[in-house]
């Protein structure tokens, strides 16, 4: 018997009464429905894809997009990080962790400063994307790109280590892309002590 | 009792006071800065003009002013006495020159300095500085020297502020360094390359306003804004054992003395409980150290707002 739906507290109006009713024949066969779904599949070959074929193809990003960090070096091809810990005060999802070390005698090809980081880490995981970082640094040594960051099987494979962060002595990354005229004048001024 | 009005605001103070001490007494916006004074410091004071605030009456008998602007941690005051300072622009235009003479030759390296965060120079320069240079000359360099083990030597961002050296004079039995040449080309320095080994020379770190002096055995360990000030004390022999320790996590990377709200400690302290004790069983601790609002130590360290029942009367209901 089906219940009186006039009789019942009504909490939402997508409500369904729902009902033990018996498949007719028809029904039960399945085939009216199998056909109406197989219609339904039909017609998305002639409509048009949403989807794109990851990673062959790319959608296109916004200029200023922040992806993956990269810490740059400098025309020498010296680490422009030094370890301030500014990047990591300013995180506000307290994604980076650093330890620096001092630089010796035989390291000063490596090392822009006296001071540098023997261990930077960002949690990927953690990492909001939001650029606090890059703003932050004073040396002009972190910036996020428009790369991605790639999925992985396992939680630990997200915390970037310098072996990835730091960009490759023979393949530089661009990041010219997400320099503004503003932030490219900012830089060439000369009565700003860090752009000597 | 001398009667004196600093920007408006009155207070009685014993005569051979001076301008900087009255404004402590009445504190808030009005104290001028300083670098060089320091009051456990005799003679200290009167070198880095930071200090500087103008005289409008001299005193209630003779009321012309002081026609040039004083150095108020060395001017003590008269009765009916009239100072100004934030309130005189020609004294704010004067700081902010002040503050670009002493970062004329400071290297700027806040990046790499172990001082950046707590250092002097760093709040005098945001609060009363410009944000650009105009200086286009070369700076100032110096050789390296090294003075012992304990103690870390940048001669670079030395602001000549003497107070190491009244420290060591005051403090300890046998001063070996000193202010060398004359001009600019004077420098902090042992001359004959000699350690600064004493029981007490570890206070030239505490009292150097910028990082011209460092721990060296907490050089490049951790920046002080990753760590957690808290007060501590322990029986020692030699000194007051009153510290302040930094921790991260339950590591003690550094144990200082406890500077109060101008920079400034009051308790020295002894090498080994600065540079020896470094456990936290040495010591009995009293708690969290109150930092400065501002201050670059507080961000990302959260505190339990207690919600006063007048506005929240549902409180103990919610609960």
């Amino acid at each position: 018997m089906i219940p009186n739906s006039k009789n019942k507290i009504v909490l939402t109006k997508r409500s369904k009464v729902v009902s033990n009713k018996t498949m007719t024949w028809i029904e039960r066969l399945y085939l009216p429905a199998i056909f109406q779904g197989m219609a339904i599949t039909l017609s998305h070959f002639f409509k048009k894809e949403v989807t794109i074929q990851y990673p062959e193809v790319q959608r296109p990003v916004s200029d200023i997009y922040r992806g993956l960090h990269v810490l740059k070096r400098d025309d020498q091809g010296r680490e422009r990080c030094t370890a301030c810990g500014l990047c990591a005060l300013s995180c506000p999802a307290e994604a980076i962790t650093m330890i620096a070390a001092e630089r010796k005698e035989d390291e000063m090809h490596l090392y822009r400063e006296e001071k540098y980081a023997s261990l930077y880490e960002i949690n990927m995981l953690r990492c909001i994307f939001c650029g606090n970082c890059e703003t932050a640094c004073p040396k002009e040594a972190i910036f996020l790109t428009e790369r991605f960051v790639p999925s992985q099987t396992k939680r630990d494979k997200f915390i970037y280590g310098k072996d990835v962060l730091v960009e490759p002595k023979d393949a530089p990354i661009d990041i010219s892309k997400r320099q503004t005229p503003e932030v490219l004048a900012f830089k060439k001024d000369k009565t700003q002590s860090h752009n000597k | 009792m001398f009667k004196v009005t600093i920007d408006n605001q009155s207070i009685e103070v014993e005569p051979g006071t001076t301008i900087l001490q009255a404004a402590r007494k009445i504190g808030g916006e009005i104290v001028p800065p300083a670098m060089c004074y320091h009051s456990e410091l005799k003679n200290s004071g009167g070198k880095c003009r930071t200090c500087m605030v103008k005289v409008v009456q001299g005193s209630a008998n003779d009321p012309r002013p002081i026609p040039k602007l004083v150095a108020s941690c060395r001017t003590e005051v008269m009765d009916g006495m009239v100072v100004e300072n934030i309130t005189s622009p020609q004294v704010v235009d004067a700081r902010k020159a002040v503050v670009e003479f002493l970062l004329l030759n400071h290297p700027l390296d806040c990046p790499v300095c172990d001082q950046a965060g707590e250092c002097d120079l760093q709040n005098l320069s945001y609060e009363h500085g410009t944000n650009a240079t105009r200086f286009e000359e070369e700076k100032r360099t110096y050789d390296k020297v090294d003075i012992g083990n304990l103690i870390q030597f940048h001669p670079n961002r030395c602001i000549l502020c003497y107070r190491c050296i009244y420290a060591a004079d005051q403090l300890t039995d046998n001063r070996v360094h000193g202010v060398l040449y004359r001009g600019e080309k004077s420098e902090i320095s042992t001359f004959i390359h000699q350690a600064i080994e004493n029981d007490f020379s570890g206070n030239i770190i505490d009292v150097c306003p910028v990082g011209a002096l460092t721990d060296k055995t907490f050089r490049f360990k951790n920046r002080v804004w990753f760590l957690k000030p808290m007060d501590a004390h322990r029986n020692c022999p030699t000194c007051s054992g009153k510290v302040t320790l930094w921790y991260r996590g339950d590591e003690v990377y550094r144990v200082t003395g406890r500077k109060d709200v101008y920079g400034e400690v009051h308790d020295f302290i002894c090498n080994e409980c600065r540079f020896e004790k470094k456990n936290s069983n040495d010591w009995t601790i009293e708690g969290p150290r109150t930092v400065a609002p501002y201050s670059v130590i507080n961000q990302n360290h959260y505190k339990k707002v207690v919600i006063p029942s007048v506005i929240n009367p549902l409180k103990e209901t919610m609960e």
